[in-house]
């Protein structure tokens, strides 16, 4: 063990330039994303209270007045609604920063380096992953602090809780997406007004069946309520499946085939208007 | 060598240097840089460029060295060689004892130090700089301009954009300018300035009598008539000869004994020579980054 191989020590072509490959490059980029979230302590503060405050508000405030759960008590209701759309709110940060590294030349800069531009939005999409896989966590914990329960098995629980990761991937994209056709900070915040129909007229906060019937088709087909429903039979098992009219196969083919379908339309775009420059 | 490209708002000089660093195709001729093709090679191309744009484009809430090992990295380096050359870079542009700071709390002229730091990591043969001291205050601009010249004199060629003509006169030894997608002129700051116009022989006397004498002396030494201030005692007239002109009429001047208070040959200003080219003075005030940037492609 005492003798080094001379081999070993051969100096590394620093100033090659060969540049990155594509894993590395993403890995990179994905690290400083995490990063500047990480370091932004204010960040994490404001968006932990403002999950807090949701769920405290619709579970003890508007919760007493929704009574259309049926076997479910509202809380075990409402938690994978909760957590489910912890995702939207996180891609909205991820649209302002693409917007933001867009306005400020960092893609510019990226870009004139010799690893793959893809790395650019990979690198992104991997950083939200792990930031969503965070707050996910965060907010499920949230969840069980007010009173959530499972009535499932945690293999169940486990799958759902992966689901939504999936979800939030298919959801970066969409917003990385959205960041570059935003291309100013600004502009970028206007993904709000995706946001909020999407979570609020989706099955995430109250049955569907309780909405007037124009608002029905939409509020019982789109992607986050397809989700919604998907985690929600996962985690709480035949008292929601009882309550939505049905159990997680007639639910969970669409979650998937909805996330599938944002990934084919969202990523070639967002890489299109990268190469574009 | 360092090129400037000068030229006013809207000229193309970001379409340009976006094209040059592979980020716009360009929509009809070639452009190559060392030989390699911008458009059929852009990788190649991006292994000898380094880009510093408008605006600093590094990341507020990572210290200055994470900032150039995240650069190095993307270069191919591995961890412990992207710290080194982060560390060598930090040295270059004086910002050592900076390199462990947030660069959320660096001052603007930092920020763009760091920022052309970040292009030099992968030891570019060309750099390419738009509008390197824009927005910057004059303290922090003659700092990037020494590191500039610095770059320069160590033997990296250098493209920057200005509209600043002092900037270009300042740094470059060639300048290149644009008006509305156009190359206009181009030469050494002292070929265009003879371009535009010719050199004046101008002196100031203490008195009308120096002055009469001085214009007698003088007389036959320039080109046209020339123009005798008796108010202020100046006495200026256009010359083709530069500066052996200046020696003459120093000689003559001497030789006659007149008595003079100031003697030099003035060329003409670059705004002179823009002006003549263009029919517009350029526009002096810098108008605030990028507004331009994402509509100028094309052209």
């Amino acid at each position: 063990m005492t003798t080094a191989t001379p081999a070993m020590t051969a100096p590394a072509p620093a100033k090659a330039n060969e540049g990155a490959g594509l894993v590395a490059a993403t890995v990179t980029i994905a690290g400083r994303a995490v990063k500047k979230v990480l370091r932004t302590p204010q960040l994490i503060v404001a968006g932990t209270l403002q999950g807090l405050m949701f769920l405290v508000i619709f579970r003890y405030v508007f919760g007493g007045a929704i009574s259309h759960t049926g076997g479910l008590s509202y809380v075990d209701f409402v938690v994978p609604g909760f957590v489910t759309t912890t995702v939207l709110f996180g891609g909205m940060g991820s649209a302002i920063a693409i917007a933001e590294d867009l306005h400020e030349g960092l893609i510019d800069r990226l870009r004139s380096l010799p690893a793959p531009s893809l790395a650019i939005v990979c690198g992104r999409v991997l950083g939200d992953m792990a930031l969503t896989t965070w707050s996910l966590a965060v907010t499920s914990a949230i969840g069980f602090a007010v009173g959530f329960r499972l009535h499932a098995s945690v293999g169940q629980a486990f799958l759902a809780f992966v689901l939504c990761i999936l979800f939030g991937f298919a959801l970066s994209w969409l917003f990385v997406a959205l960041g570059f056709v935003a291309g100013s900070p600004q502009a970028a915040q206007s993904t709000a007004f995706l946001v909020f129909p999407f979570t609020f007229v989706s099955s995430a906060f109250v049955p569907v069946a309780t909405m007037p019937t124009w608002m029905r088709g939409f509020a019982a087909h789109q992607p986050v309520t397809e989700m919604v429903n998907t985690v929600r039979v996962l985690t709480e098992g035949r008292a929601a499946a009882a309550v939505l009219g049905h159990t997680v196969g007639a639910y969970l083919p669409f979650a998937l085939g909805w996330s599938v379908a944002i990934v084919v339309v969202c990523a070639p775009f967002a890489i299109s208007r990268l190469r574009r420059g | 060598m360092i090129t400037a490209i000068l030229g006013p708002n809207g000229a193309g000089k970001t379409t340009l240097v976006r094209a040059v660093a592979t980020l716009v195709r360009p929509d009809s001729g070639t452009l190559s840089v060392l030989g390699h093709d911008v458009v059929r090679e852009p990788v190649a191309v991006r292994r000898l460029i380094g880009l510093a744009g408008q605006s600093a484009a590094v990341e507020p809430t990572m210290t200055g060295r994470e900032n150039l090992a995240m650069v190095a990295r993307l270069y191919g380096a591995r961890r412990r060689a992207a710290r080194d050359s982060a560390d060598e870079v930090l040295g270059q542009l004086g910002l050592t004892d900076a390199g462990d700071r947030l660069v959320r709390t660096y001052s603007g002229g930092m920020r763009r130090r760091l920022d052309l730091g970040a292009s030099l990591v992968g030891a570019p043969r060309l750099l390419l700089l738009d509008e390197p001291t824009s927005g910057l205050d004059p303290r922090s601009r003659v700092e990037l301009w020494d590191a500039i010249r610095a770059l320069g004199a160590a033997g990296t060629d250098v493209v920057l954009t200005t509209q600043y003509l002092e900037e270009a006169d300042q740094l470059s030894g060639r300048i290149v300018i644009v008006d509305r997608g156009r190359v206009i002129a181009e030469g050494t700051p002292g070929e265009l300035k003879s371009q535009a116009g010719t050199d004046r022989v101008e002196l100031r006397t203490r008195d009308a009598d120096g002055l009469a004498l001085a214009a007698a002396t003088l007389s036959g030494l320039g080109e046209g008539a020339p123009e005798v201030d008796a108010a202020t005692h100046r006495y200026s007239v256009a010359t083709a000869g530069g500066a052996s002109s200046l020696a003459v009429a120093a000689t003559r001047l001497a030789e006659a004994g007149v008595e003079i208070e100031d003697l030099t040959l003035r060329r003409p200003t670059l705004d002179e020579v823009f002006l003549s080219l263009t029919g517009h003075t350029p526009a002096v005030e810098p108008t605030r980054k990028r507004a331009r940037h994402r509509t100028g492609a094309g052209k």
